[in-house]
């Protein structure tokens, strides 16, 4: 009987501690990357039915990971800026890499076709990557729509050197006197420490 | 003279007729619509209604008609709005859906969901700058939502079902 009791308690501390370690695990997943930290790298399907990694861009000095989607007001008021941010650095080597993170079955908006019509009705002139089974979002820590991640390529990987907006005012482009990734971009191409690292932003909330 | 015309002002300013303390907002320009009125802020104008010290506890909401898990939740921030009197409870829907989305979605959805509880809209587009005024903590994604009363503040950026939200609630009561 009291072997039985001890077996019931080692059982129960057991349960206790998966318990507490898979919490552990959880909160630090969520909170996703810090400047400085290097960034994963991810193999995922482009609107072209092609499959994307960071690796693919040999010439890359760097990439501009933006998490967007079809169905949310402010990553459709950005839309014509994202085109412009790859439009002005990928010639320079920091070209824009979209990728939507949502669950097509919480946002039917969202779903792969939808990306294949809404990148060709805007003339999306960067890659727009699917995040299948949203594995890759969390890793960045990426909370919403659109969500910023300006990578370095460095000799020991894409480290993140910007998080954030896209500048100052989602409404109106031409009103928006902090442009946040162009800034760090710019930064980067010279050498320099980006001036504003982290910003803040409004945006959809990403559903898994 | 002029002393007791400010006086007479401010006294209409921040007092009701039951006495209480009036937050007093200046709106940057107020929708009207099918019935149903709502004033569109900046955060600077906004932001007092941060700060109310009258023992009141105040439920604040932000949400936008295009989130899905905000209007999820919506319906018990209405409960709580009609379940504790105003006196003691006030519920605050902040949206920020676009302006130019106010006549086209929000009225309609405000009007559709007969919806009791104060709506207000925070248009302010330099949202790095307010976002942590709010609280430090938050990254900007919706739904979040602020209870307080008086100093005490909590800060949650999630979404609620009604028994979470009135154990949050009673938290502060």
């Amino acid at each position: 009987m009291k072997t039985l009791k001890i077996l019931v308690g080692v059982a129960f501390i057991i349960a206790i501690s998966a318990f507490a370690i898979d919490k552990v695990s959880v909160s630090k997943a969520d909170d996703g990357y810090v400047i400085g930290d290097t960034a994963t790298d991810f193999k995922l399907k482009n609107i072209d039915d092609s499959f994307i990694s960071l690796a693919d861009y040999k010439e890359a000095k760097g990439f501009i990971v933006i998490f967007t989607c079809n169905h949310c007001p402010y990553s459709v008021a950005y839309e014509d800026r994202i085109i412009e941010l790859d439009k002005m650095f990928k010639v320079k080597g920091y070209p824009v890499i979209a990728i939507n993170p949502n669950n097509p079955k919480a946002y039917p908006d969202d779903s792969f076709d939808n990306m294949k019509v809404r990148a060709k009705e805007k003339g999306f002139t960067f890659p727009y990557l699917f995040d299948d089974g949203q594995k890759i979002y969390p890793q960045y820590g990426a909370t919403k729509t659109p969500h910023v991640y300006v990578l370095e390529k460095t000799s020991e990987g894409n480290m993140v050197r910007y998080i954030g907006a896209i500048d100052n005012n989602y409404k109106d482009a031409s009103s928006a006197n902090d442009k946040y990734v162009e800034d760090a971009v710019n930064a980067l191409l010279k050498g320099e420490k980006v001036p504003v690292e982290i910003t803040k932003a409004i945006g959809c909330s990403i559903k898994a | 003279m002029s002393r007791s015309i400010l006086y007479i002002m401010l006294v209409i300013f921040f007092t009701n007729c039951k006495g209480e303390q009036q937050v007093a907002l200046d709106a940057t320009d107020v929708f009207k619509s099918k019935g149903v009125e709502i004033p569109m802020y900046n955060f600077e104008n906004f932001e007092p209604l941060l700060k109310v010290n009258d023992g009141k506890t105040r439920v604040i909401n932000f949400w936008a008609t295009w989130c899905k898990p905000c209007v999820a939740e919506l319906p018990y921030f209405e409960l709580i709005n009609s379940r504790y009197p105003n006196s003691e409870v006030e519920v605050i829907l902040v949206s920020l859906d676009l302006p130019k989305h106010v006549e086209s979605k929000l009225i309609p959805f405000v009007k559709r969901q007969n919806i009791q509880s104060k709506v207000v809209l925070l248009d302010d587009p330099d949202a790095n700058t307010w976002i942590p005024k709010v609280n430090k903590n938050w990254s900007g994604s919706i739904p979040a939502t602020i209870i307080y009363k008086g100093n005490t503040v909590n800060f949650y950026e999630r979404s609620f079902t009604y028994n979470e939200l009135e154990k949050e609630l009673k938290k502060m009561l």
